[in-house]
């Protein structure tokens, strides 16, 4: 794909957000099977740092660099290795467990960097290891918020992108499937991934630094 | 149930998957559809039992209440996708935006137009055109409404942030609609008339061929600067 290793470098990264300084020239370097997690209070920018990493947001001062690139010059390349979860996970309220991660693995497949190329099978073999065996098929309108939250984490099991940049994985989820979510994490770390999460619970991953972020406190505009 | 996930584009696959959304809800082609139908019966209601002068304003009158009715499922066309967080991952997906885009207006253009299209000649009986003239009307209410949709797309696009677009979609769009509206009801008065009518007929051609190269694009745009804010 690229003669350059896969990391994720960030330079001098600041971030204003009405007025309040979020983080101010933050560097930070996830090596390939390296993992780093955020963390802070509720307001501290974790989302905000997450999302100018996918390149969600642009206001922000400083780069981001993967593979040694500017992600914004790498764009679909860059898309195309990494898998993103947000806090609204995607998840259509109308359609079924098994037609939404469908759905999402053919988005996937446009990629040059194709991911798993699964079958059916295998989407049933996600859903059944996140303990939706029994709702394949219920619209997701039925599910539970957790189990909302864990037909979309079942796509951690297919996704084959390098770059795994997860906001909140564990937000409603049990400590079954937070064990699961730690095993999905640690296998991709030793096929040489990158990880870059926030959670507020500990989670036991091999390999994973932490930083914090706090929250901002002077209002620039006075 | 089982059946496999073969290597297809985006455009398929979002193609798909929003009209498995729409069929699992009345709400996205019956709305539109019982508007035109109330609105077209308040049109011949109002316009009284003079025949002929009612047929010579039908066009305008079913163009109208038609746009009308397309405004009115353009405020979800984007939303749900921008609440559920879907349409971050579709912006965050490998391929090009572009295609993604065209597939969800197109999406939304089957199941919002296509059955105001078809209902369309009831319409024009409703309002006493003449028989012959029902499948020309038909056919450029066909292209009309794709140029409709993307448009209207554009305007959904750019308002998807916001708490309530409906009312600031309509601002936004209906200048723009002007053009297809004027060439849209010409092109039936001529035919009626018995002049030539071709020329309107193309140039709706065109600037359908226009807004499906141009709009998506600027689609995609709008939707990058909403969800970064």
């Amino acid at each position: 794909m690229s003669n350059q290793a896969a990391t994720l470098e960030l330079h001098a990264l600041s971030c204003e957000r009405d007025g309040r300084l979020l983080f101010d020239k933050l560097e930070q370097r996830i090596d390939s099977g390296t993992a780093l997690r955020v963390h802070g209070a509720n307001g501290s920018g974790k989302t905000t740092l997450l999302k100018i990493v996918a390149g969600l947001r642009s206001e922000f001062e400083g780069s981001v660099l993967w593979r040694g690139q500017r992600t914004s010059a790498f764009g679909q390349r860059f898309r195309s290795e990494l898998f993103f979860l947000g806090h609204c996970v995607g998840i259509k309220a109308a359609l079924t467990p098994r037609e939404n991660l469908q759905w999402w693995l053919s988005l996937q497949s446009s990629g040059s960097q194709a991911s798993a190329i699964a079958d059916g099978h295998s989407v049933e073999q996600a859903l059944i290891q996140f303990g939706l065996g029994g709702m394949l098929d219920t619209p997701c309108t039925r599910l539970s918020a957790g189990q909302q939250r864990r037909a979309a984490l079942a796509r951690l099991c297919l996704a084959r992108q390098a770059l795994w940049v997860l906001d909140e994985p564990a937000t409603a989820v049990d400590a079954e499937g937070i064990g699961l979510l730690e095993r999905l994490c640690e296998a991709h770390l030793q096929r040489g991934g990158l990880l870059l999460l926030t959670t507020h619970q500990q989670l036991q991953i091999n390999g994973l630094r932490e930083i914090e972020l706090s929250v901002p406190t002077a209002d620039l505009r006075r | 149930m089982n059946a496999p996930v073969k290597a297809r584009g985006p455009l398929l696959a979002i193609l798909q998957r929003d009209l498995r959304v729409y069929s699992r809800g009345r709400s996205a082609w019956l709305n539109p559809l019982l508007f035109a139908l109330l609105g077209i019966t308040l049109f011949t209601l109002g316009l009284g039992p003079d025949r002929e002068r009612v047929a010579a304003d039908a066009a305008a009158v079913i163009w109208v209440v038609v746009l009308l009715g397309m405004m009115m499922s353009l405020d979800g066309l984007f939303k749900e996708d921008y609440v559920d967080g879907s349409l971050e991952q579709l912006l965050l997906m490998a391929g090009p935006v572009y295609f993604a885009v065209f597939g969800k207006v197109f999406a939304h253009w089957l199941v919002s137009a296509v059955p105001l299209v078809l209902a369309s000649p009831l319409f024009a009986l409703m309002l006493g055109v003449p028989l012959e003239h029902i499948p020309l009307l038909a056919f450029s209410l066909l292209i009309g409404s794709g140029i409709l949709s993307f448009l209207g797309a554009v305007g959904a696009a750019v308002t998807v942030s916001l708490q309530s677009s409906g009312l600031l979609i309509a601002l936004l769009i209906l200048p723009l609609y002007v053009p297809v509206i004027i060439y849209g009801a010409s092109l039936l008065q001529a035919a009626v008339e018995g002049w030539p009518y071709l020329a309107p007929l193309l140039m709706l051609c065109g600037l359908l061929s226009a807004v499906i190269v141009l709009a998506p694009l600027a689609i995609g745009v709008a939707l990058k600067i909403s969800l970064d804010s």
